[in-house]
């Protein structure tokens, strides 16, 4: 192999580190914004969101969304990676690099239907997230599908992978309903705090981190002159939304709050994964900007108005966020920028390209849409028919880890009964 | 006036907060505490390892009433707590000579509420 394949396929392999190093963060995010009773399962759900999201992909997603494609619409060959030869090893790292996509969109449920959902009702959830839908949504856009051939841009997955689990976590946590204890019958809503807001914190910082594999590693060249570009607005994006957030929830609700600004983070990151590769960084600084608000509306008006129980955000942070940001390639989308990653006249509506590319994106947009909110709707709709959804009120009570699990988190600690 | 201690099970205690909010009961003091009576204890695993535990989880309630209200916080609580099996726990009553309210120094009955 020359010098410039070695490299590529190190630095996707890297990349793809850094993206299973955010399944460490998703898991002390969610186990920080939930409560002590219920830690256990939230870990477990996560850890089986790897196992069974890379096994899965590797049976089936994988040729689902990179086969040879019927229509545009599915594909068809390349499950267990059998069209790979093994001596390609820039095949095989792009497989993982895949692979660690596609359980990252999964996990993203895992918190909104948190300490109320039965476990093996989530591993069920999780293998069809990970077999199929996510990869026909991948298919579309990534894998040479129809959605590429109008030319959508999602570089690095606000839609294929944010918006899918955004959106599939919304269905989850409106079949399921509300925690016991979350709305009282005049329709206020009362808060359930996290339990540890370090470990959330922690959590944050290792997914900003592990986004770093993410967003720069799906150039999947170490030579892209775009690489540098990427990794900058990834950066400051999150910087800004997390700014934005603290100073919106500031001067609504005259605390900076640090679950809100947590999340701001993560949404100025999910809103330049779009087009972090197409904009400049003064455009990503914008995004971030308006993503932190974006959320910290989002998931009040979640709350409050719909009554939809989402414990961590992950609805607003991930599914309206992720919109959001694919719709903002089409506004801000600069040669100058997309050119270096490989996107020739491609301009958005603010610099000359007309509403072209904004109509793409919304198009992508809507049917990705339309795609996940229809099938995971039905999908959790018959789980709640056959029973395997929620747990019951005497369960919930006490607590997943000792009634899923029969084993306690902080053994020995004292958890304060205060529902 | 009567200082009423109610073992529970921790998991009743929502039911039991609402019973005593519906006789117009507020005023309690609520702690986690370990303990058995005739639940001798059950059985964990960890690592695949049977545990016995013998002390168990409950919540301590502890509500200070005037003879007016004691039957009806002994009622809420039964009716809150009681699920049937054994562990679902006891009531104490106990006399309470004298009462004081800190803010305004209030004694008595005027000072329970």
């Amino acid at each position: 192999m020359g010098l410039s394949a070695v490299l590529d396929t190190v630095w996707v392999l890297i990349a793809s580190f850094l993206v299973f190093s955010m399944h460490a963060g998703f898991a002390m995010v969610e186990a920080g914004f939930t409560r002590a009773k219920n830690t256990v399962n939230i870990l477990m759900k996560n850890f089986m969101n790897v196992s069974v999201g890379l096994l899965l992909f590797f049976l089936v997603g994988y040729g689902l969304m990179f086969g040879n494609s019927a229509g545009g619409f599915i594909g068809t060959s390349g499950f267990m990676l059998d069209i790979i030869d093994p001596s390609n090893t820039g095949n095989f790292a792009f497989w993982f690099f895949q692979a660690v996509f596609a359980a990252t969109a999964a996990t993203i449920v895992s918190g909104a239907v948190a300490e109320r959902m039965k476990f093996y009702g989530y591993l069920i959830y999780c293998a069809i997230l990970t077999a199929v839908i996510y990869p026909v949504v991948g298919h579309w856009i990534w894998g040479g599908g129809w959605l590429a051939r109008l030319g959508m841009i999602d570089f690095a997955g606000s839609t294929v992978v944010h918006s899918v689990g955004g959106l599939s976590a919304l269905a989850g946590a409106a079949i399921l309903g509300p925690r016991l204890g979350k709305y009282n019958a005049d329709g206020s809503s009362n808060a359930i705090p996290g339990h540890n807001i370090a470990i959330a914190a922690l959590g944050v910082f290792i997914l900003w981190f592990g986004w770093f594999g993410f967003n720069p590693g799906s150039t999947l060249s170490a030579s892209s002159p775009a690489i540098s570009t990427i990794a900058v607005n990834t950066a400051i994006a999150a910087a800004a939304g997390s700014l934005s957030a603290m100073i919106f929830v500031w001067i609504r609700y005259k605390k900076p709050d640090a679950s809100m600004t947590l999340n701001g983070a993560l949404a100025g990151l999910v809103a330049i994964t779009a087009g972090c590769a197409v904009v400049s960084p003064i455009s990503a600084i914008i995004i971030g900007l308006l993503g932190g608000v974006l959320v910290s509306i989002s998931i009040g008006v979640f709350d409050r108005k719909f009554h939809i129980d989402d414990p961590v955000g992950a609805i607003s942070v991930h599914g309206i966020t992720g919109i959001f940001g694919t719709l903002m390639v089409g506004f801000f989308a600069q040669e100058k920028y997309a050119s270096l990653a490989g996107f020739e006249n491609t301009n958005g509506l603010f610099f000359g390209g007309g509403g072209r590319l904004l109509l793409v994106q919304f198009t992508g947009v809507a049917a990705v849409a339309a795609w996940t909110l229809g099938t995971m709707f039905l999908i959790f709709l018959a789980m709640k028919k056959a029973k395997a959804l929620r747990v019951s009120r005497d369960e919930e009570i006490k607590g997943l880890d000792i009634e899923e699990h029969g084993m306690e988190a902080y053994g020995g600690f004292q958890i304060f009964q205060n529902d | 006036m009567k200082l009423i201690i109610a073992m529970i099970q921790p998991h009743k205690l929502p039911d039991v907060k609402q019973e005593l909010y519906k006789n117009d009961i507020f005023k309690m003091t609520v702690t986690n505490v370990l303990g058995a009576g005739q639940q001798k204890g059950f059985t964990e695993t960890y690592r695949g390892v049977l545990t016995e535990v013998n002390l168990l989880k409950k919540v301590r309630l502890e509500i200070a009433v005037n003879e007016g209200f004691v039957e009806p916080t002994i009622e809420a609580i039964k009716k809150g707590a009681r699920t049937g099996k054994i562990g679902d726990g006891k009531i104490f009553i106990l006399d309470l000579p004298r009462c004081i309210r800190i803010r305004t120094g209030e004694e008595g009955e005027e000072a329970i509420g």
